[in-house]
C-alpha cells in the first residue's frame, strides 16, 4: 500500500464511519435525498476549496475566496438587473474579472515578495469593499433563464434530486483532479509547495505557476459566486461571510499538508462532505444549536492537523 | 537573568539606535501618516480638534478617536509580540468573543463583578496558552494553529451564552467600557497602561531581544541556548491576555456580549496596525508603541470616512490601498529602487 495514500485513506475512513453513527441514530440519513441537498447546499464551499487546495498544495493560503464570492454575486446581479445582461454573458464577465483579481494578487506575491496571506487580506479587504461601493443593499435576480436553472434537475433513484449547481460541483473536482495529477501545472504546482528553490532550479516557472495558482483560486472563487447567486437568486456584498475558514477547514480535513507540495484534490471532497455531515446531522437531531457545527469543524480540523503531525514525523524518523 | 551584550544580535538587523533625540520620533512615517489623516479630517470637519470638558471628562472627536481605537490597539499590543516571533494570532477576535461572554455570563448568574472579570482574563490566558502550545508542542504553522481557535472560538462563545446576547448593568464591567478615569475614557486608559507596561518589560529586559532572535531564526535561538519554546508560550499566552481584555471592553461598551459579532475581523484590523506599525513580517523586528500608532491610524481614518458622509463599507477599500502601498514600500523591490537613487547616495545605511 502507498504510503502517501494514508491520510486520504483516514479521513475517508472517518467520513464512513461518522456516516455510519448518523445513519443508525437517523435512519432518513440514508437516502439520495439528503445526498442530493448534500451537493447542493455546499456546492458554492466545495468549488471554492478546490481551488484553496491548489493555493494550500503550493505553500500558500488564499484569504479572499468568501469576499471574490459576494463581490462576483453583486456584480452579476448588477449586470443581469441594471444593465439588462444576459446571464451567461455576466456569468464569463464575472469570471474574468475574477480571475484576473487573482492573477494580480498571485503577481503581487511573487514579485513584491510578501507572505500569501497578507496580499490575499489585502484582497479580501478590497473585494468585500468593492461589492459594497457597487450596492450596500441586497439586490434579487429576476431572470427566467435563473429559474429555469434552479428548477432543472436530475431525479436519482429513491427521489433525490442532483441539481445543476451540483452537477458543477462534481464537475469541478473532476476536472481538478485530472489537473493536479494529470497535467505539467499540477506538477508544477507540487513542486512549488514542495520547495520554491527546488522548483526553480529544476526549472518550474515559478512567476508564471504562482500567478496561474492564484488566478485559479480566484477564478473558482468567481464560479462558486456564480453557483451561490444561482443559490439564492441574489446578489449582496456579505454573501459567504467567513466561507474562506470553511474551505482552509475542507481542505485541512481532507489530508493536504498546511506546509504544501502534498495532498489530493479528492480529500478535499472529502473534507466538504464531512462538514456537510456535521451540519445536516445537527438539523437532523434538532435538539443541537447551529453553534455545534462551529465548535465540531474546530475539533475535527484540531485532529486533523494534529494526525499530520504525527503521520509526519512517523515518515521523517523512518527516512 | 543578564542582559545580553549586544554582538549576540542577528547580524542581518541593524542594531537598535541608542537614545535617539525626542525630534526623530516625529519624522517617522507612522506620525506623518497619522498627522496627514487628521489634517484631512480636520479640513472635512473644522470642529473636529476641538476638545471640551463636561460632566467631569473629555469630550471631542479626537478622544473619540483614541476611545474607539483602544480595543484595536490593545489587540495590536498582543499581536506585535505574536508577530515578532514570525507568527500570527487569528483567534483574538474570537478570544474577545469567549471574554465577553465569560464575564457577562458570571455576572448575570449574581457572580461578583471583579471575580467575573479575573474569569474573562483567566479564559483569555487559557485560550492564548492553547494557541501557544499549538504552535511549541506540536509544532504547527501559527497561522493554522490559531484557525482552530478562529473557527471554534465563537462557537465557544455561544455556548456559554446560549446562544443568546446576555445583557448586564454591572458598574464594574460598564466602567471599563464607558467609564472615565481623570477625564479620559477607561479604554484609552487601558491601552496607555498596557502599551507602557509591555513596551517596559520588552526594552528593559532582555525579553525583547530574544523576542527578535526567536522571530528571525528559532532554531538558531534555541541553539544558542534560549528556550524558544517557553518564550513562544509566553508570546501567544501574552495575546490571549490582551484579546481578554479587549473583549472586556467591547462587552462593557455595548453592556451585553454579543458571541456573534463582538470583535469580528478585528483581528484583522489589528495585524493591519502592526504591520503599520513596521514591525516585520518575517519577524525580528517590531515596536510596540508603534503598532498602537497605527492602531490609531486606523481608525482616524474610519472616522474620517464615517465624518465625511461615505459609507462605513468604503473603510475596506482604503484599508486595502493602504496595505498595499505599504507592501510596495516594504518589498525588496522598491529598496533595490531607493537603493539606486539618481544622486548615488543609498537608500538605506546599513
Amino acid at each position: 500500500m502507498n504510503r502517501s495514500l494514508r491520510p486520504l485513506l483516514a479521513t475517508t475512513a472517518i467520513f464512513l464511519f461518522a456516516y455510519l453513527l448518523a445513519v443508525i441514530q437517523h435512519p432518513g440519513m440514508l437516502s439520495t435525498r439528503v445526498l442530493g441537498n448534500f451537493l447542493t447546499d455546499n456546492a458554492f464551499m466545495g468549488i471554492a476549496a478546490v481551488g484553496m487546495t491548489f493555493v494550500i498544495l503550493s505553500g500558500g493560503i488564499d484569504l479572499s475566496v468568501g469576499a471574490v464570492i459576494g463581490f462576483t454575486t453583486v456584480l452579476i446581479a448588477v449586470l443581469i438587473m441594471w444593465l439588462n445582461l444576459h446571464p451567461l454573458l455576466a456569468f464569463a464577465i464575472a469570471l474574468t474579472v475574477a480571475a484576473l483579481f487573482g492573477a494580480i494578487m498571485g503577481a503581487a506575491i511573487h514579485y513584491l515578495r510578501v507572505p500569501s496571506f497578507i496580499v490575499t487580506l489585502a484582497g479580501m479587504f478590497l473585494a468585500r469593499g468593492g461589492a459594497s461601493v457597487l450596492s450596500p443593499d441586497s439586490i434579487g435576480i429576476q431572470h427566467e433563464f435563473f429559474s429555469s436553472v434552479s428548477k432543472s434537475y436530475i431525479l436519482m433513484p429513491g427521489g433525490g434530486r442532483l441539481t445543476v449547481i451540483g452537477m458543477i460541483m462534481l464537475a469541478v473536482f473532476a476536472a481538478a483532479i485530472l489537473l493536479a495529477h494529470r497535467t505539467r501545472f499540477g506538477s508544477n504546482v507540487y513542486a512549488l509547495g514542495g520547495s520554491e528553490t527546488s522548483a526553480a532550479l529544476m526549472g518550474v516557472p515559478v512567476a508564471r505557476t504562482t500567478i496561474a495558482i492564484y488566478a485559479l483560486s480566484s477564478g473558482l472563487a468567481g464560479l462558486a459566486g456564480v453557483v451561490f447567486s444561482l443559490y439564492t437568486s441574489a446578489g449582496y456584498s456579505l454573501n459567504a461571510l467567513g466561507v474562506e475558514l470553511d474551505a482552509i477547514a475542507a481542505v485541512v480535513i481532507g489530508g493536504t499538508l498546511l506546509t504544501g507540495g502534498y495532498g489530493f484534490v479528492a480529500g478535499t471532497f472529502i473534507g466538504v462532505m464531512l462538514q456537510g455531515l456535521v451540519q445536516t446531522y445537527i438539523v437532523f437531531d434538532g435538539t443541537l444549536s447551529s453553534w455545534w457545527t462551529k465548535i465540531v469543524v474546530g475539533v475535527l480540523l484540531f485532529m486533523f492537523i494534529v494526525l499530520q503531525r504525527l503521520v509526519f514525523r512517523a515518515g521523517t524518523r523512518r527516512n | 537573568m543578564t542582559r545580553p551584550t549586544a554582538d549576540i544580535r542577528p547580524s542581518s538587523q541593524p542594531p537598535h539606535p541608542p537614545a535617539r533625540p525626542i525630534y526623530t520620533f516625529f519624522t517617522r512615517p507612522q506620525v506623518i501618516a497619522l498627522v496627514a489623516v487628521l489634517l484631512v479630517n480636520w479640513l472635512l470637519f473644522p470642529g473636529f480638534f476641538t476638545i471640551t470638558w463636561q460632566d467631569g471628562r473629555l469630550f471631542g472627536s479626537l478622544i473619540d478617536v483614541l476611545n474607539r481605537g483602544a480595543p484595536v490597539a490593545i489587540l495590536a499590543i498582543g499581536m506585535t509580540a505574536v508577530i515578532a516571533t514570525k507568527g500570527v494570532d487569528l483567534s483574538v477576535g474570537a478570544v474577545m468573543a469567549i471574554s465577553g461572554a465569560v464575564a457577562a455570563t458570571l455576572v448575570s448568574s449574581g457572580v461578583p463583578a471583579t471575580v467575573a472579570v479575573l474569569a474573562a482574563l483567566a479564559a483569555g490566558l487559557l485560550c492564548g496558552l492553547w494557541n501557544g502550545i499549538l504552535v511549541t508542542v506540536l509544532d504547527i504553522q501559527p497561522i493554522i494553529a490559531t484557525l482552530v481557535l478562529m473557527v471554534a472560538g465563537r462557537g465557544l462563545a455561544q455556548l456559554i451564552t446560549e446562544g443568546s446576547i446576555v445583557t448586564f448593568a454591572d458598574p464594574l464591567l460598564v466602567f471599563l467600557g464607558t467609564g472615565s478615569i481623570l477625564g479620559l475614557p477607561t479604554p484609552v486608559v487601558i491601552a496607555i497602561v498596557l502599551m507602557i507596561v509591555a513596551t517596559l518589560i520588552v526594552r528593559r529586559t532582555a525579553l525583547g531581544l530574544l523576542i527578535e532572535a526567536v522571530g528571525v531564526n528559532r532554531s538558531a535561538a534555541r541553539f544558542a541556548g534560549l528556550s524558544a519554546g517557553t518564550l513562544l508560550l509566553i508570546v501567544y499566552t501574552f495575546a490571549g491576555f490582551c484579546a481578554a481584555i479587549a473583549g472586556l471592553i467591547v462587552a462593557g461598551d455595548i453592556r451585553g456580549a454579543d458571541a456573534n459579532n463582538a470583535g469580528l475581523w478585528l483581528e484583522l484590523d489589528a495585524i493591519l496596525a502592526v504591520v503599520i506599525g513596521g514591525t516585520s513580517l518575517m519577524g525580528g523586528r517590531f515596536s510596540i508603541p508603534l503598532a498602537v500608532l497605527g492602531a490609531m491610524i486606523i481608525q482616524a481614518m474610519n472616522t474620517g470616512i464615517l465624518i465625511s458622509g461615505f459609507s462605513p463599507e468604503f473603510n475596506l477599500v482604503v484599508k486595502s490601498a493602504v496595505i498595499i502601498v505599504i507592501l510596495v514600500l516594504q518589498s525588496p523591490l522598491s529598496a533595490r529602487v531607493f537603493r539606486r537613487r539618481p544622486d548615488g547616495r543609498p537608500g538605506n545605511p546599513q
